[in-house]
Parts: structure tokens; C-alpha cells; sequence
């Protein structure tokens, strides 16, 4: 399994530490770039949107929540948004933000099962047949549209949607 | 893809579409406004997101062309502003969702409402791709009324509630159905109901007035 990036992210949230953003940079920037030229984008305007990716990262490193995703999910979903924003030219609705401020934070124990599960979930994509892993891909690489998903099985997403169900939940009580 | 009629809360396939930026503006929209509402839909959508974040860590990298160059200029970027605050909590204070307020603002009564006849009003939310999403505010009581589409039909109710046979919607839960599907939700008789939905393919009510007649028959 890869590296934990956690603690990158917070080393920038925390201290501004620009040696931990450059090693994120180091490993993120060629996968976004690799990302975003399977959605049919040219090397340099994928180079930019790398810059503007990362950038994002810089700025909003604070609202990275490690119990409800890793740092590669945070990082696809910044990078899936600026994909739409440049090869469709449009809005990407987002629901509300939630309240973090506040947060009593999930046991480091908890934290770690959470990224576990995630690990997981990368091996058992590798273990998919090869015709759904291909489907899923042109899915999440903007090379079909949502009329052509067809239903995924297999995948260990139960325990992950429990954890951010119980991460959820623990935002609303604070917030209220 | 084929989905079947379900109520409250996303399909999979749906919040995978999401989770994949598939979905064309307006669908997105609704599930965003959903999203705001439903945790445990949000829980599905962003396990969705873990796929997402799997993929990303499993691509073959495409080296940069100037890795040190772009890095350089990247930290300029950033040295530009400083990293931002965690945003105070935006939580709606008016029935509509924030994702939706962006579209329309805050003001449910300053929306420019129009009639489609028969007491129902209508505003369409200009987005850009093919479908479409408008807010409907139908009298207790009356059919929301139908309209033709090629893909996906998505309502998420906003006040008061639907009863889509046979099940009733609230406010915050959403009703997905394809193009193989006939409903006819109707507005529940204690009060109006508000509601917004999105529709794939062309926007054309159909037979407005005898889809109307069909219901107050039935009531």
C-alpha cells in the first residue's frame, strides 16, 4: 500500500511547511496530470491545472478531514472538479460545507482503521475483473457519461460509508 | 443506466455518477441540495469519492515536463495567500439548500415564480449542459405536472410533501426515477409543496391539463 499523506497535509495546515508540499507535490502532481490527460486534456493545460490543483491543496489544507477521507480522495476530488470545470464548462454544485471548527477529533486508532479500509479498497479494485475495473476507470476518467454506469459489486465500500456515517454524525452533534 | 423508482435516499449508481463528475449540471445540483439534507446519502457519495481517491493513487503517473519549474511556480502561487480559515458554518437558514441558493439566493419569495397554469408556478435555474432544473411550487393537492424526458427524472422535496404512490416524500428526500417510468406524484392535501426537480432531454410539459383532470378525479 502507499504512504499515509496525513500528516503532509497537516504539517501545511498546521506550520505551512512547504518542504512536506513539495513531497505531495512530488507524487501528486504526475497522477493529476496522468488523471486528467485520460479525460481527453493536453499535457500543458494538464500541467497548469496540476499548479492550480496543488494550489488548492495549499489553501484549503485546513478542511481536509482524515475521518471521512484519505488525502488521495481529498486531492481526486479537487482535481475531478477542476476536470469539470475545464472540459465541460460547468458549475460543479457542492452540498454545504460542514462546520469543523469545533470538531472533538476521531481517536487516532480510528483514524488509522479509516485509512486502512482505504488501502483495501485500492486492493480490491486491482482484484475487480478486468471488464469492471475498465468501466469504473472510463467512469471516474471522464470517458463515459453517467447513462452508461452500470451497477459495481465487489467493492468493500460498507465498512467506509459506516465510518463517514459515524464522522457525520459526530459533526452534527458539535455543530449543534 | 436503468434505475428503478426509489425514494429518499441516492442508488448507488447515482451517487457513484456523482462521485465520478458525470452527471451534467442541473442533475447535480439536485444531488448536491439532497447531500445537504441526507447524511447517509453524503456517507455513500463520499465512499464513492474513496473510489475516486483509489484510482488516483493506482494511475500510471505521467511525468512532468518541468517538474522542478512548475513546483517553483506553484509555491509563488501560494505564497500569494495564506491558508484559509477553516469557512464559518454556512447552515440555510431559508428552506433552500446552499448549493441551490448559489443559483437562485436565499429568498424562496424573491424567485421570479411563473405560472404554468392550474395554480402551479415554476422557475427554471439556469445551468449550462443537457438537462435541466427548475423549483415547482404545486397547490395541496395537485399533480405535479408531467413532462417528457429522455434519461434520468430527479425531485427533491423542499416544503410540505409528495406522495408518489407508494411511498410520500419529505422535505430532503429525493425521488430518482428513468424514462421506463410513469409516477404521478401529487402534492399532499395539508399544504403546498415546493420541490425541485431536474429532468434530462427537453423541458415540454405534457398535457397539462389532462394530467390535472386524471388527479382531481382521483382525490
Amino acid at each position: 500500500m502507499g504512504v499515509d499523506w496525513t500528516e503532509h497535509v497537516q504539517r501545511i495546515s498546521e506550520y505551512g511547511d512547504e518542504a512536506a508540499f513539495a513531497e505531495l507535490f512530488h507524487y501528486f502532481g504526475p497522477r493529476i496530470k496522468a488523471f486528467l490527460m485520460r479525460g481527453g486534456t493536453d499535457s500543458t493545460l494538464a500541467e497548469e491545472c496540476v499548479q492550480d490543483v496543488m494550489a488548492t491543496v495549499w489553501h484549503k489544507a485546513k478542511q481536509f478531514d482524515p475521518s471521512r477521507a484519505s488525502v488521495s480522495t481529498w486531492i481526486y476530488t479537487i482535481a475531478r472538479n477542476r476536470r469539470i470545470d475545464i472540459q465541460r464548462k460547468q458549475r460543479r454544485p457542492e452540498p454545504e460545507e460542514l462546520d469543523r471548527r469545533y470538531k472533538e477529533a476521531a481517536s487516532q486508532e480510528e483514524l488509522i482503521e479509516f485509512q486502512q479500509d482505504c488501502a483495501k479498497l485500492g486492493e480490491a479494485l486491482k482484484s475487480l475483473p478486468k471488464a469492471q475495473l475498465e468501466m469504473i476507470e472510463r467512469a471516474y476518467f471522464g470517458e463515459m457519461s453517467h447513462n452508461e454506469i452500470s451497477e459495481v459489486t465487489g467493492l468493500p465500500l460498507g465498512t467506509i460509508k459506516s465510518r463517514i456515517r459515524l464522522a457525520l454524525e459526530r459533526l452534527r452533534h458539535q455543530i449543534k | 443506466m436503468t434505475v428503478m423508482p426509489t425514494t429518499h435516499c441516492l442508488p448507488d449508481k447515482v451517487a457513484m455518477a456523482y462521485a465520478a463528475g458525470t452527471l451534467p449540471e442541473a442533475l447535480s445540483i439536485v444531488v448536491a441540495s439532497h447531500l445537504s439534507m441526507c447524511d447517509e446519502s453524503r456517507a455513500s457519495v463520499e465512499g464513492f469519492d474513496a473510489v475516486g481517491g483509489a484510482l488516483l493513487n493506482s494511475i500510471e503517473p505521467v511525468r512532468l515536463e518541468s517538474d522542478d519549474n512548475l513546483l517553483i511556480s506553484t509555491l509563488a502561487l501560494i505564497r500569494g495567500g495564506p491558508i484559509r480559515e477553516q469557512p464559518a458554518p454556512k447552515e440555510s437558514e431559508s428552506l433552500l439548500p446552499i448549493p441551490l441558493q448559489e443559483y437562485v439566493g436565499t429568498d424562496i419569495a424573491a424567485v421570479p415564480w411563473k405560472s404554468v397554469g392550474l395554480g402551479v408556478e415554476q422557475v427554471v435555474v439556469k445551468t449550462c449542459g443537457p438537462a435541466t432544473v427548475r423549483l415547482l411550487k404545486v397547490p395541496a393537492g395537485v399533480a405535479v405536472p408531467e413532462h417528457g424526458h429522455e434519461g434520468l427524472e430527479m425531485t427533491l422535496v423542499l416544503q410540505g410533501a409528495l406522495i408518489d404512490h407508494p411511498s410520500t416524500l419529505q422535505r430532503g428526500d429525493i425521488s430518482i426515477v428513468d424514462q421506463h417510468c410513469t409516477h404521478l406524484p401529487i402534492a399532499d392535501i395539508s399544504s403546498n409543496c415546493i420541490c425541485l426537480t431536474a429532468t434530462e432531454g427537453a423541458l415540454r410539459f405534457k398535457s397539462l391539463s389532462s394530467k390535472l383532470a386524471q388527479v382531481f378525479r382521483r382525490i
